[in-house]
């Protein structure tokens, strides 16, 4: 085991790399954003569109897969339309911005363990710091000025609306966000991702009835509510669908990019990709144990967490991710504006905060005698029953019947006919028998009436 | 820690700290005086952006990570972004107006600028002359985050959580001022609404609006009632009648 922990980086490991690494790692960052975004688009086209019951982009190279390469090329030589009444230098700035905070966001993401490139050891990752998932919120709450930006210096309406939603709708969802990365930090003990992977690395050793089982150490398990609120969050800060408000084509045209076109339009469909491909990036990191291979491999094959095999298991588990976020907008409708924000204030800060507070208190009372332990959690769980039996019941009072209804209308309403009046059967509903006349055949003796 | 924190902490001011700052001081000081000249609300904002985006990068620089990495989520991402909504409500067209309604404030305001510069300054200096630096070894020593929770959870607790309460103590205080709730019993049902609507006095049909069946399209120009009278209720209330003056009515020359 001690092999495998020596491939794990410490921050004490980074900032060590001669320039060439660095502008490699870099350069490499950038590359996977541009081609996560290449094939992103064209994942999601084929998956919906497969979840549609269509074949999707399917005629541009090997299975479609040249499509978004195609649209991207039409979409650069488009004309480049900039409105009258357009804000000219934030209007220019807001997709770079954008764009910007989406990649630099991978710079703090870890791709894989120590590895030697050219002899020189040197962790996947382009660079770490004591406080990289700060880094990676920093970055996300940014990127909100890109889209605000576009909105307002449009100089239009519908882009303005969008981007004052999308503003609303950030500065939210990054609340419920942060708080559940802070029960990430709590468990973890650190902020830098690198070490928030190595801490996913092994469960503590559970012991019951004899039977020693490694308890799972990826804090989607552990932090299961934080994992959900975290990732849903994710989904709103994205703009993606079933939150994608700030576009939303039924009410807003395009949101805060209806007035953009050509290659500004590209950059701000770039950045989205980019920053959805980020967020899962950042949610395997957290949550699913980073380029860490899942558990039965590592029981099968020792090596499974050693050289450049991790990026393997880093990609797949994004891709899961991203499959996630395609999987949401081929299935969900759009969330009405004020539902999505009742959801975010009314329904996912509460739990997370409560989640909190229970985490908080299991840590505090980890080290503590058993005995002591077994009477705090006792404690806690009979404050709890106590809240739950006593919570008062928003069971409805029971609907007045008609009659009461009737009584308590006020005096000068409009009259109402007798409750216990008998309506007579409309003729008009009696039923009609079909009625045919008697057959009369002169002849024959067996004439008889049908 | 990075290298080049660690050298920060060390009091050791290293190359490239140096390169760093000699070129984010100049954008710092760029934006804060564009923030002061720019006449559009917005664009004043996003120069106090870039400034406070300097400043994050400077205390980064300064072996103090977690105060760089948080002055740029709260200030830059959430506290000017509420700027930035409330600016955009008001309107991308509103500048402010160059005339100075208070004779002589601009001069008072840079010479009183220049004064509490000048006292903050020389307070600083001769308070700081003959301190010899004693870097941020030791308390940075656990890792910077962990230092400052330390501080703040035990020295500072106090202070921390009385802060925490005015703050929440204000945005409940706001809260309250800006919600706006109607009693049950002031909610008008169906029946007391149509009741209210046929009282006696209360002409029940649509208001007529401006213009209709006059002598004019102008929204000045009063509305006929069926039996010819005209009914003041279809012109704003801004808009006092008045008749016109033979000298208005006449033409004024421009058809020519």
């Amino acid at each position: 085991m001690t092999v495998l922990l020596a491939q794990d980086p410490t921050l004490a490991d980074f900032g060590k790399d001669p320039w060439w690494l660095v502008l490699g790692k870099i350069v490499f960052a950038f590359a996977f954003g541009l081609l996560a975004t290449l094939l992103g688009v064209w994942f999601e086209r084929r998956v919906v569109g497969r979840m549609a019951v269509r074949p999707g982009p399917n005629q541009v190279g090997p299975f479609g897969l040249l499509q978004t390469l195609a649209d991207g090329l039409k979409m650069a030589f488009k004309e480049d339309i900039l409105p009258k009444s357009a804000d000219k230098v934030v209007y220019f700035f807001a997709p770079v911005i954008s764009v910007v905070c989406a990649v630099t966001a991978l710079s703090v993401i870890p791709f894989g363990p120590m590895v030697s490139i050219f002899g020189h050891r040197t962790p996947l990752q382009v660079t770490d710091v004591s406080v990289a998932v700060l880094v990676l919120l920093a970055c996300s709450s940014l990127a909100v000025y890109g889209i605000v930006l576009g909105g307002w210096a449009s100089g239009s309406t519908y882009p303005l609306l969008g981007g004052l939603r999308s503003s609303a709708q950030m500065i939210s969802y990054e609340v419920a966000m942060g708080l559940s990365i802070v029960a990430v930090f709590m468990t973890a003990g650190t902020m830098s991702t690198s070490g928030i992977v190595a801490a996913q690395a092994n469960g503590t050793q559970l012991s019951i009835g004899g039977f020693e089982f490694p308890a799972p150490g990826w804090y989607a398990i552990l932090l299961l509510p934080s994992f959900i609120i975290f990732f849903i969050a994710t989904v709103g800060e994205t703009n993606r669908a079933p939150f994608d408000l700030p576009e939303a084509e039924s009410e807003l045209v395009a949101g805060f990019m209806t007035e953009y076109s050509s290659l500004k339009f590209a950059l701000f469909m770039l950045s989205e990709y980019v920053a959805m491909v980020t967020m899962s990036a950042v949610t395997t990191t957290l949550f699913l144990g980073g380029w860490r291979a899942p558990a039965p491999i590592t029981t099968i094959w020792a090596g499974a967490n050693s050289g450049w095999w991790p990026m393997l298991w880093f990609f797949g588990k994004v891709l899961i991710l991203v499959f996630v976020f395609v999987w949401l907008r081929g299935t969900l409708p759009r969330l009405r504006y004020d539902q999505f924000m009742r959801f975010g204030w009314k329904v996912l800060l509460p739990i997370n905060l409560v989640w909190i507070l229970v985490l908080a208190g299991l840590r505090s009372i980890e080290d503590w005698q058993s005995r002591d332990r077994l009477l705090a959690t006792a404690i806690g769980a009979g404050v709890l029953l106590l809240i739950t039996l006593l919570w008062p019941s928003r069971k409805a009072t029971p609907k007045p019947s008609v009659q009461e209804q009737v009584n308590s209308r006020p005096h000068g309403s409009f009259p109402l006919p007798p409750m216990d009046l008998q309506v007579p059967p409309s003729p008009r509903t009696k039923r009609v028998v079909a009625e045919r006349e008697p057959a009369n055949i002169a002849a024959g003796s067996d004439s008889r009436e049908v | 820690m990075t290298t080049q924190t660690v050298l920060a902490a060390a009091g050791g001011v290293s190359g490239g700290e140096q390169v760093t700052f000699w070129i984010l001081a100049p954008l710092a000081l760029i934006g804060a005086i564009g923030m002061v000249l720019a006449r559009n609300a917005v664009h004043s904002a996003l120069w106090l952006v870039l400034t406070m985006l300097c400043l994050g990068v400077f205390y980064v620089l300064q072996a103090g990570p977690f105060i760089g990495m948080v002055q740029i989520i709260v200030y830059t991402g959430a506290i000017m972004m509420l700027f930035l909504f409330v600016l955009m409500l008001v309107g991308r067209d509103a500048s402010d107006s160059l005339i100075e309604t208070l004779r002589g404030q601009r001069v008072a305001a840079i010479v009183l600028a220049l004064g509490f510069a000048g006292l903050v300054g020389t307070g600083l200096y001769r308070a700081l002359d003959g301190v010899t630096a004693a870097g941020l070894d030791q308390p940075n020593a656990e890792g910077n985050v962990q230092g400052i929770a330390r501080l703040l959870f035990t020295k500072y607790v106090f202070a921390f959580e009385l802060t925490s309460a005015l703050l929440i103590t204000a945005a409940v205080g706001a809260m309250v001022l800006a919600h706006v709730e109607r009693r049950k019993e002031d909610r008008m049902d169906q029946v007391a609404t149509m009741k209210a609507r046929f009282r006696p006095g209360n002409y029940p049909g649509p208001k007529p609006g401006p213009g209709v069946f006059a002598t004019s399209s102008s929204v000045a120009t009063p509305a006929r009632l069926p039996d010819g009278r005209l009914t003041d209720r279809s012109i704003p209330e801004i808009l006092p009648v008045r008749e016109l003056t033979a000298e208005e009515t006449t033409l004024k020359g421009t058809d020519k």
